[in-house]
């Protein structure tokens, strides 16, 4: 009896002992230890978006009064109804457009800003942000209040010249250009500033190196600067592409999807039929209509900056 | 291929002076290095030379035309730097015939001129890769094709080496003195390393605190320095400098190092100093390998004594003897066969026939 039970005690010993160690020997290892480290991230991004991603794939799938399954049938609702296409090429025009202005604006900012002395770079950076820091609900407000019909500060400024007024929310048109304007206005700065970081990486021996080698301004920007800044400007055109696509508080401020539905787009249309029009699961299959097209973008976009991620 | 010439050349940056008025004539086909310690003005001269800094005052003539507002592209020059500034996004074959490229040479032209360079620097099998796949080494000849291929008038060097360690910067010093012996093309080269620049120079111009110390060739500098700035800075180990006064003892010119120590100079010597105050300040200024050990048979000029060594440096072919005279460091070169030890006696002799007299006010060597 006692031989027995003193072999379990030393067996239960090792098995501990052995426990213990591989549980350090699991520590040591680099890639349990990064696990463990990003494990509230992960947590908190599986509650926060994977869940309310799922959820919405859910909703979907339901009918109106969110009582049963109705499968696709949302979607096939939608794919018969002119305004979602109207909703799906303004996206797209929306999207599209306000980013190729946000990227040269920021480009041409960037280098003016990159040229300016270290003395006044400060000053010049921190005031081409505030756009960007200013929260766009209430930036948004101040544009209104500029489009306004009868009273705005342009229309009067354009009265001098003889042109207008300009009905720059009313007419779907000239909507559709202020709702880009704005976005523009505020995304720009992000471009600068990511563009200035990017600039001021590229080595200035490069420009000396193309100066000798003959190249001219232009011939610098084109054979120097942007390839050396092709991964950021791909990633910040994504980035931006994503968050303009995704965008709802300076159309829903703005124009709240008028004249006509003519500036709505994905979001601020899921908002309209899915909150206003109480129809939550329509909503929910309108805003998803968002992840192909984007996923698609993203796709094409990160294989290239894989592709020549290891050049620099 | 042309001739450079600088004239009353300064650069000014705000309060300070960094280049103060240099005078420079390199002739076609001359290797010429510009040396000193940093912040010399060296680099600024040669970025001056290049066109990337624009110059305060004077001017400079590259075959004879005033280049001082001509920007780079139109000087004609190629220029290697430091850290090679290769395009990163670009082959090797990419990098080396940019400049063409940009001139719109023809593709014919273009290949047969990368290729020849390729071939010279023995970076064929590289020229499909990109800069991040090669070594040191190997980026830095890939700049030295990248000037090649243009054919300029001029190269300059902007311490081409210094980014490489020490084996393959000898080898590369090497390759760079092949390259102009089949170039010819005329060459300004920067560098903080003496020995590059007695190695690879024509003539080397010495420069200090933004003003040229001394311009000639490795060995002019070497036998005959006009400064102890270059006395100092040209050979390794440094040059002695033990303070020292002249005295007349019996007709003879002797110099006095300490109380117990002094030596008559040689007949040569004597004469050159006699016309020196014998209450001035001075330096005896010696060469490390101009003192060794004592000989049973001494030539006339070489006068031995006795020293106490602090340390010995043990090199192989010989051996640095270090010892203390009234203060002063000294270094000596022995044969390793001298048994000199660490804390020993031992017997030296100086060799005066190879010594400076410097004037230790003025640095100047008489």
């Amino acid at each position: 009896m006692a031989d027995v039970a003193f072999q379990q005690g030393r067996v239960a010993g090792i098995g501990s002992k052995r426990k213990r160690s591989s549980l350090r020997a699991a520590l040591k290892r680099k890639s349990a230890a990064a696990f463990l480290m990003t494990l509230p991230l992960i947590l908190l991004i599986s509650i926060l978006v994977l869940y309310p991603a799922f959820y919405s794939l859910h909703l979907a799938t339901l009918n109106k009064s969110m009582s049963r399954f109705v499968g696709l049938g949302n979607f096939e609702f939608l794919f018969k109804r002119e305004t979602f296409w109207l909703v799906v090429r303004q996206s797209c025009i929306f999207a599209i457009s306000a980013v190729i202005f946000k990227a040269l604006i920021g480009f041409i900012v960037a280098h003016f800003v990159h040229n300016v002395p270290a003395k006044g770079q400060r000053k010049w950076r921190g005031m081409l942000l505030v756009p960007w820091v200013i929260p766009p609900a209430m930036s948004t407000l101040a544009w209104l209040w500029l489009f306004d019909p009868s009273y705005s500060a342009f229309n009067y400024t354009l009265s001098f010249f003889g042109i207008g007024p300009i009905a720059w929310t009313g007419d779907p048109d000239w909507a559709r250009f202020s709702v880009i304007l704005v976005n523009v206005w505020y995304g720009a700065p992000f471009f600068m500033i990511m563009y200035l970081a990017s600039l001021k990486s590229v080595p200035e021996q490069l420009y000396e190196a193309a100066a000798i080698d003959g190249a001219n301004w232009w011939q610098r920007i084109w054979y120097v600067t942007l390839p050396m800044m092709r991964n950021i400007i791909a990633i910040t055109t994504l980035f931006s592409l994503i968050v303009t696509f995704a965008n709802f508080d300076i159309v829903r401020i703005l124009t709240a999807g008028g004249p006509l539905d003519h500036t709505h787009i994905f979001a601020t249309w899921a908002f309209r039929v899915g909150i206003e029009g109480s129809d939550i699961p329509l909503g929910a299959s309108v805003s998803l209509f968002m992840v192909p097209i984007l996923a698609i973008a993203a796709i094409f976009i990160l294989r290239d900056v894989n592709k020549r991620g290891n050049e620099a | 291929m042309a001739d450079v010439l600088l004239r009353k050349v300064v650069k000014r940056y705000e309060e300070v002076e960094a280049v103060r008025g240099i005078d420079l004539d390199i002739a076609d086909h001359e290797f010429v290095v510009l040396v000193g310690p940093s912040g010399c003005g060296k680099s600024t001269t040669l970025r001056m030379i290049a066109g990337l800094e624009d110059i305060t005052g004077g001017d400079i003539m590259i075959g004879g035309d005033v280049v001082n507002d001509v920007p780079p592209k139109d000087r004609d020059i190629a220029m290697v730097f430091q850290n090679y500034a290769l395009y990163p996004h670009m082959t090797v074959a990419e990098n080396m015939s940019f400049g063409l490229r940009l001139k719109h040479y023809p593709k014919a032209e273009i290949n047969s001129r990368v290729t020849e360079a390729a071939r010279m620097l023995d970076i064929t099998d590289l020229i499909d890769r990109k800069p991040k796949q090669l070594s040191g080494g190997q980026r830095q000849r890939v700049a030295m094709g990248r000037a090649i291929v243009r054919n300029p008038k001029v190269f300059l060097f902007d311490e081409p080496l210094s980014n490489l360690d020490a084996q393959l910067r000898v080898q590369m010093r090497i390759e760079i003195k092949k390259v102009h012996q089949k170039v010819r093309t005329t060459t300004v080269y920067v560098t903080h390393d003496q020995v590059e620049a007695m190695t690879l120079a024509d003539r080397v111009v010495v420069m200090n605190r933004g003003r040229i110390e001394q311009i000639g060739t490795p060995n002019d500098l070497y036998h005959s320095p006009a400064t102890r700035f270059v006395a100092g800075f040209i050979g390794s180990p440094a040059m002695n400098f033990l303070p020292c006064r002249l005295e007349d003892v019996g007709g003879k010119l002797n110099i006095r190092l300490t109380d117990r120590i002094a030596f008559p100079l040689p007949g040569a010597r004597a004469a050159r100093y006699q016309g020196v105050s014998r209450t001035d300040k001075l330096l005896l200024g010696v060469r490390p390998e101009h003192i060794a050990e004592a000989r049973v048979h001494t030539e006339p000029g070489v006068e031995a004594f006795d020293a106490m060594l602090d340390v010995t440096e043990p090199m192989g072919m010989e051996t640095l003897v270090y010892f203390t005279m009234d203060g002063t460091q000294v270094c000596g070169r022995v044969n390793p066969n001298a048994g000199a030890h660490d804390g020993a006696p031992f017997r030296l002799a100086v060799d005066l026939n190879n010594m400076h007299l410097l004037n230790e006010v003025t640095g100047v060597v008489i």
